[in-house]
């Protein structure tokens, strides 16, 4: 079986009831969620859904046609078939006691991450990317014991200028 | 017939194709008026053409059966319990093509709805159940007679709404009719809270629904339409493969004429059945687990297969990979989400099969198919389905086609689920649409009366009969209570093997005759004396002949519910039979 990871955009109305069909139908039909994030849409009273996932060519076909049927549901758009860009968000707090810092900071830079917060013992990294990205920085920050981590899952949106060859 | 069910006879007449209006108003308001919530819930139910409602009443649901005590237009049927509500309605709107109609109250009124509404949402039938809820501001607060029904029924619903705003009541009931018929029918859960049912809002007494995002397509691609036409037409051994579809989507004609135009042979699933007329050359009756020898194997023969509103279900296909590998697939279905989920298909078209079929039966020619007809007729020669006669028994196969002889194959027939189900479902000479219902996809026990009550308050000009079992029966036959309260004329035909037949069944040959708990000899009732205490007719039968003169004497009576008692053969077992995990033509026959 040939399972690829896909990133779904869900446009749809923004209430309980839509979110709830939308992630009970991943679990009632034995779909997985690698991630999800769910915020405002553009228009008032909208939600945009990030839903990334994996599966081979018929489970993410069922998926968005599954997602097509939620009522609450505007648009459902496997992004994973056209040019997109998408971004996570993390928060990584790691154990940085004085001989850490520097060296922190530093892989923070390679990342284009920011340090947004610190206390004697701590260091809050925020570090924005893909999700391989965010994965990669979470590996190199492994070593000095992370104690907290918040991520937003990925968001995305199609690339609209493609350039000309 | 009482002047209450020839008037609903003559607002049939009038009804639009969907079952329920959309625009309407009544034609008085046409200034936004302040009502009740209450009020704008009667109102709205009148407006889109309800008139019907089976329900029970409660704490929450008190100022709604308030209101109705004298100023509903709709006859509101009290039923026995919740469930037997919901599958009255469900047997209303697949014996009508309209939208059954629940209203309960909050809590246990809600949670007994459950089993009603997943069988209806398994079978695509279209319902409103609206269920009373605490206030708005005590939700959550673990209030006497509070459940989170919107979150129980979510994963069995094509829709819900909580309604939150008063203001919003009228809309929010015209949307979920929209949606409940719409597309592919389903049910729709409301829940009023209630302080929305007690305070005042606006109501309009009209508008038009508008959902944004949903558009059910109903035509389908033409070029996809023609393409099929062409291997149609080109096909060595075709098949029609039609479901219920057929007859949800009232496409009975349409697919008659199909088949008549181009001679292929036509098999139906458990609810296609009646979508076809079993009188016609080219019916091969029901395929699947316990259909015929020749339908399975003209299914797993066949170089072209068309399914039609059908979806591929695991009793229909037995084991997939050894299900139909010869044939290109061709699948009309009006939800995407059917296609190609189990089976995939090369030529899929999304659409109403009503729409659909008349644009492919003009544009197909009729293919060459003496030589498949030829291996189907020696299929059917060779393996025709068995009905073992008795003199001093009961036979459950010769009951069936004593029912099907003694009514013309003219009754709306509705099934429990069991043995007697899928006998009634081989015996019985369909001839026309919406005439077997049966909880086909959840298998619901207990289905049969009630949904056979809800579809003799639809038709009242139609014999409605019964098939059950003395297990699924017994599931629901405090409803007996409703049907007399009504006056409602169901037959109701048990076939008491004194076991849950199909389970035994299953134990005799697969579990080394290992009966578990399957034995119901030794606590049944008294048939006969149970339906006379709810003031019902009883009669009984255990020999062939009694049976005959009580099904003469059942179908004179019609005023009240009829109780047959039929004693049948204790062990027969349901012949042919795919064995779970086998291909179709793998099926036993048994013995002869």
């Amino acid at each position: 079986m040939n399972t690829k990871k896909h990133t779904i955009s869900v446009y749809a109305k923004n209430n309980f009831n839509a979110l709830s069909r939308i992630v009970g139908l991943f679990s009632g039909r034995g779909f997985d969620i690698d991630s999800i994030s769910f915020g405002q849409g553009q228009e008032r009273g909208m939600a945009r859904i990030t839903i990334t996932t994996h599966g081979d060519e018929q489970i993410i076909e069922q998926i968005t046609k599954q997602l097509h049927k939620v009522v609450d549901v505007l648009k459902v758009q496997d992004l994973t078939y056209e040019p997109f860009v998408e971004r996570e968000l993390a928060l990584v707090k790691v154990n940085a006691p004085k001989a850490s810092r520097s060296e922190i900071m530093q892989i923070a830079n390679v990342f284009r991450a920011k340090i947004i917060d610190i206390s004697p013992d701590h260091m809050t990294v925020e570090v924005t990317g893909s999700e391989d990205k965010v994965t990669a920085a979470l590996g190199m920050l492994k070593q000095f014991g992370i104690v907290e981590v918040a991520r937003t899952g990925t968001v995305a949106l199609k690339r609209e200028f493609q350039g000309k060859t | 017939m009482t002047t209450s069910e020839a008037a609903t006879i003559e607002k049939q007449k009038s009804k639009t194709a969907r079952g329920y209006q959309e625009t309407k108003g009544n034609g008085n308001h046409v200034t936004p008026q302040r009502l009740t919530g209450a009020e704008i819930f009667v109102r709205t139910l009148e407006d889109v053409g309800v008139e019907k409602v089976f329900g029970y009443p409660g704490g929450a649901v008190l100022p709604i059966y308030d209101h109705l005590y004298q100023n509903a237009k709709f006859e509101h049927i009290l039923v026995r319990h919740e469930q037997g509500g919901t599958h009255a309605a469900d047997g209303y709107a697949r014996a009508t093509g309209k939208p059954g109609v629940v209203l309960v109250t909050s809590g246990p009124g809600g949670t007994n709805t459950v089993t009603g509404i997943a069988t209806a949402n398994m079978d695509s039938i279209p319902m409103v159940v609206f269920t009373g809820q605490v206030p708005s501001g005590m939700i959550g607060n673990d209030a006497f007679q509070e459940a989170d029904i919107i979150g129980i029924t979510r994963p069995i619903t094509k829709h819900s709404y909580l309604v939150k705003d008063v203001n919003e009541l009228e809309n929010v009931i015209r949307e979920a009719f929209h949606i409940a018929v719409s597309g592919r029918p389903g049910p729709v859960v409301v829940d009023l809270p209630k302080d929305m049912v007690n305070s005042t809002g606006v109501y309009r007494g009209s508008g038009k629904v508008k959902i944004p995002g949903y558009k059910p397509v109903t035509r389908g691609h033409h070029s996809q339409i023609a393409k099929a036409a062409k291997m149609l037409s080109e096909a060595k051994r075709p098949l029609i493969y039609a479901g219920g579809g057929v007859n949800l989507g009232d496409a009975s004609k349409e697919l008659t004429a199909l088949a008549e135009k181009t001679n292929i042979p036509v098999t139906t699933t458990l609810m296609g059945l009646g979508g076809f007329p079993e009188g016609k050359p080219q019916a091969l009756g029901m395929l699947g687990m316990h259909g015929t020898w020749y339908s399975n194997m003209a299914i797993t023969e066949c170089d072209v297969l068309l399914a039609v509103g059908a979806r591929f279900d695991d009793r229909v296909t037995g084991r997939l990979d050894g299900f139909s590998q010869k044939s290109k697939k061709i699948h009309i279905d009006i939800d995407p989400s059917c296609i190609s989920k189990n089976v995939e298909v090369e030529v899929p078209i999304v659409g109403n099969v009503k729409e659909v079929l008349p644009e492919l039966t003009h544009m197909v020619g009729r293919p060459d198919t003496d030589e498949w007809w030829a291996i189907i007729e020696q299929w059917k020669e060779e393996h025709p389905l068995h009905i073992p006669h008795s003199d001093s028994e009961i036979t459950p196969q010769y009951m069936i086609e004593k029912i099907s002889e003694v009514t013309n194959g003219n009754a709306l027939m509705v099934a429990d689920v069991g043995q007697h189900q899928m006998w009634l479902a081989q015996h019985y000479k369909f001839n026309h649409p919406r005439s077997m219902l049966s909880s086909g996809g959840l298998g619901t026990m207990g289905y049969g009366f009630p949904a056979a009550m809800g579809a003799a308050v639809g038709c009242p000009d139609r014999n409605v009969v019964c098939v059950t079992g003395d297990g699924g029966f017994q599931m629901t036959a405090f409803e007996l209570a409703t049907a007399v309260q009504y006056r409602i004329p169901v037959k109701i035909a048990i076939m008491n093997n004194g076991y849950l037949g199909m389970v035994r069944q299953w134990q005799e040959l697969f579990y080394e005759k290992r009966y578990s708990h399957t034995d119901l000899q030794a606590a049944n009732p008294d048939f006969v004396k149970l339906a006379e205490s709810y003031g019902a007719a009883g009669f009984r039968a255990k020999t062939p002949a009694e049976m005959e003169k009580v099904l003469e004497q059942a179908m004179e009576i019609n005023d009240r519910p009829v109780v047959m008692d039929f004693h049948v053969v204790k062990e027969e077992n349901c012949y042919p039979m795919v064995p779970a995990g086998a291909a179709l033509n793998e099926m036993v026959e048994g013995d002869k």
